[in-house]
């Protein structure tokens, strides 16, 4: 469907990515927004808070991080499209209820604009640190969705693809930003609303009485009910049976934690999403996302100029991985490099998927600024040996 | 016995076995999830009396039950949402809550209750309990007080008495605990009552008003646990700790909430501390500054919610 035309600022503006985050949320369709304030994210639903009274969404500031999150499921099972904004340690705190969210099959979107770590770390520099935080940093086994914009603009736009997708899938999906992205103002064009199509939550068609809160039916995602619609329903945080009761058993376990990882596993091949540039002959191929996708590329250039056939991957979804598509190339190029803003994450996952078939180089970076091209440089003139 | 006799009794027998007995439904039946029953609680837990209570209240009230949903933590008491027959969450240790005041925002129509214990509510999720008070959240608070954490085996809670014996302070319980109704009041609640499990009728009176009160209302429920609590000091049996109460309960409606705190074996007072039906909660205030400062710009969010549809 459309969205509602309430929440879109249909124009031509300049805004940081905060702002574009903020923006393509509401013109998403969100209407419930908790959030504690944190640097670099703050001016995420400071943005919210100044619009969403003009819409009918409610912003509330909760007391931490953990009620934030909290809020946000509980306000989901509402219908109302629910999102959390954040950054490093609030992330740590809000695992607790992203598992919820994962447990509960609950459609939300939890931005981390993220900043230099560990612990209070650099809070108002860049990091891409929370990467692997992000794929199972909640205690126990589920898959989520996590995205990583370059731009203001990609912002925007990804945003709305990241409630929609959410909504599709019944999972918390992660919105991996970085402070520089957070905090780079550019071009960002809206769209008018009639051009924006979004998920909207498919309830069931079922009576009350008749309806299971997470009865398959033959398919990936049970279908839902909204609180307040007559279903008396139960969900719990606890291992449970289609009906939302309580089961303690390795049975019960199977069936749904096996469901929650492959509600994901089924679909990897229509939830990846990447972007590839000159790979058809490359030698070496750079691996990027957010941020860095942008640093790269004159390290890129450079190692063209030098005579070597380079091409690039940006990973839109990072998680899940490409893993089929990482795993094709390693047989056709001499190696991957990964530069991002950490010491060593995304790496692992491409030297798993590489799986011995092509070196996987890293270009670590503690986070507090971007790459030098000329280390990036250096790592492809390594790979292309 | 005669052969006579003998085929007389086992006619009787026979008969006896013969007559069907009627399945009488329990009363409150209707709002409990009977495919879930045997509950989980030991013999003489007090909780199943505040469930019990919570149910006749509903009945009592003719509350519409698609617009009500309950709120658990984690514990004994964090159970309850799991038996209700009502839109029913149970949530993660603490965070009731929060998670219902994103129920209750996310659909402004629901009458949302958060049933959950003391270390639930005043232990691991004591930040969210005092913050949502301080806002006149719109959510009935119950609280079941049993001084202990009783799922995972008798630990020292907020509310354990001093001098009280739990399995991590096995030598007595040194530090001071919560009066749980005078943080309450003192942090904004708009009713505030205590009753144990021997007032029933009481108990379900404060419910029915809890239920139909606005803002942040709170009720704390004495619950005997006689597996843990009355075990590890003692004190007898359910029964006893229920005797206890008849004896040692004192009730004060309206007293100072700084006098009601809880010693080990010593008076409890009971009572409606708090009932301020003029204040006003989170979501009037908000609506009412809202539509002061903006005017005919600001659009609530409607009962029904912000779920956007075909």
């Amino acid at each position: 469907m459309k969205t509602d035309p309430a929440g879109v600022l249909t124009g031509a503006h300049y805004l940081d990515g905060d702002f574009a985050a903020g923006e393509g949320a509401m013109a998403a369709g969100c209407r419930f927004v908790a959030g504690y304030p944190i640097t670099p994210s703050t001016e995420v639903v400071e943005r919210i808070a100044r619009r969403f009274p003009m819409m009918g969404g409610t912003f509330i500031q909760m007391e931490d991080e953990l009620a934030s999150m909290a809020a946000v499921v509980g306000a989901s099972w509402t219908g109302t499209k629910s999102m959390t904004v954040t950054s490093g340690p609030g992330f740590s705190l809000m695992m607790e209820n992203i598992g919820l969210a994962a447990m509960m099959e609950t459609p939300c979107v939890v931005v981390n604009v993220q900043r230099g770590g560990p612990s209070t770390g650099l809070p108002t520099m860049t990091g891409q640190a929370d990467m692997m935080q992000a794929r199972w940093g909640s205690h126990g086994d589920y898959e989520l969705i996590a995205m990583s914009p370059k731009s203001p603009q990609e912002t925007f736009d990804l945003m709305i693809d990241a409630f929609n997708i959410s909504e599709i899938y019944r999972v918390p999906v992660l919105f991996m930003m970085d402070e520089c992205v957070g905090h780079m103002t550019e071009k960002v064009i809206i769209p008018p609303a009639e051009e924006i199509e979004i998920v909207a939550r498919k309830l069931t068609d079922k009576k009350p009485g008749e309806y299971w809160p997470y009865e398959l039916n033959g398919g990936d995602i049970p279908e839902f009910a909204r609180a307040g619609d007559g279903y008396h329903f139960h969900s719990t945080g606890l291992t449970h049976d289609y009906r939302g009761y309580p089961e303690m058993s390795a049975e019960c376990q199977w069936d749904c934690v096996g469901h929650l990882v492959n509600k994901i596993h089924n679909n990897v091949d229509d939830i990846v999403r990447f972007e590839e540039e000159e790979i058809e002959g490359a030698d070496v191929v750079v691996l990027t996302y957010g941020i860095t996708s942008r640093v790269a590329r004159l390290g890129i250039e450079m190692a063209r100029d030098k005579g070597i056939k380079v091409g690039s991957i940006r990973l839109i979804v990072v998680w899940p991985f490409p893993e089929k598509r990482i795993r094709e190339l390693a047989g056709k190029i001499k190696g991957f490099v990964v530069p991002e803003i950490n010491l060593g994450q995304m790496v692992l996952e491409v030297e798993r998927c590489a799986a011995g078939q092509a070196p996987a180089i890293g270009v670590p970076h503690p986070g507090g600024g971007v790459h030098d091209p000329n280390a990036i440089v250096e790592a492809i003139v390594g790979a292309a040996k | 016995m005669s052969a006579e006799a003998e085929t007389q009794s086992a006619e009787a027998e026979t008969q006896v076995e013969k007559r069907e007995v009627q399945a009488e439904e329990h009363p409150v039946a209707p709002f409990i999830r009977m495919d879930r029953m045997p509950h989980i609680w030991c013999p003489t837990c007090g909780i199943g009396t505040v469930v019990k209570c919570y149910a006749s209240a509903l009945e009592n009230l003719k509350l519409d039950l698609d617009k009500v949903a309950i709120v658990s933590g984690i514990g004994c008491t964090g159970r309850v949402a799991g038996y209700m027959n009502m839109d029913a969450f149970h949530t993660t240790h603490g965070r009731a809550v929060p998670f219902a005041t994103g129920l209750k925002l996310g659909r402004p129509e629901l009458n949302v209750t958060v049933f959950s214990g003391d270390g639930d509510l005043s232990g691991i999720g004591g930040n969210h309990f005092i913050h949502s008070a301080r806002r006149h959240m719109d959510i009935l608070v119950i609280l079941v007080n049993n001084f202990i954490y009783a799922m995972t085996g008798g630990q020292n809670a907020p509310t354990t008495p001093l001098g009280a014996n739990s399995s991590t302070m096995p030598f007595g319980n040194f530090e001071p605990p919560f009066n749980l109704p005078h943080l309450a009041a003192s942090c904004g609640a708009s009713y505030v009552a205590r009753w144990t499990c021997l007032h029933i009728r009481r108990m379900t009176k404060a419910f029915e008003e809890g239920l139909e009160r606005k803002g942040f209302r709170f009720i704390e429920i004495i619950a005997p646990c006689s597996t843990l609590y009355a075990r590890r000091n003692r004190l007898g049996t359910g029964l006893n700790l229920l005797l206890f109460f008849v004896v040692f309960v004192e009730i004060q409606h309206g007293v100072d909430t700084r006098e009601v705190g809880i010693a080990f074996q010593e008076k409890i007072i009971c009572g409606k501390f708090v009932d301020d039906e003029e204040q006003t909660t989170f979501l009037e205030n908000m609506n009412a500054h809202y539509e002061r400062v903006l005017g005919d710009k600001y659009v609530s969010m409607p009962p029904e919610g912000g779920w956007i549809h075909e």
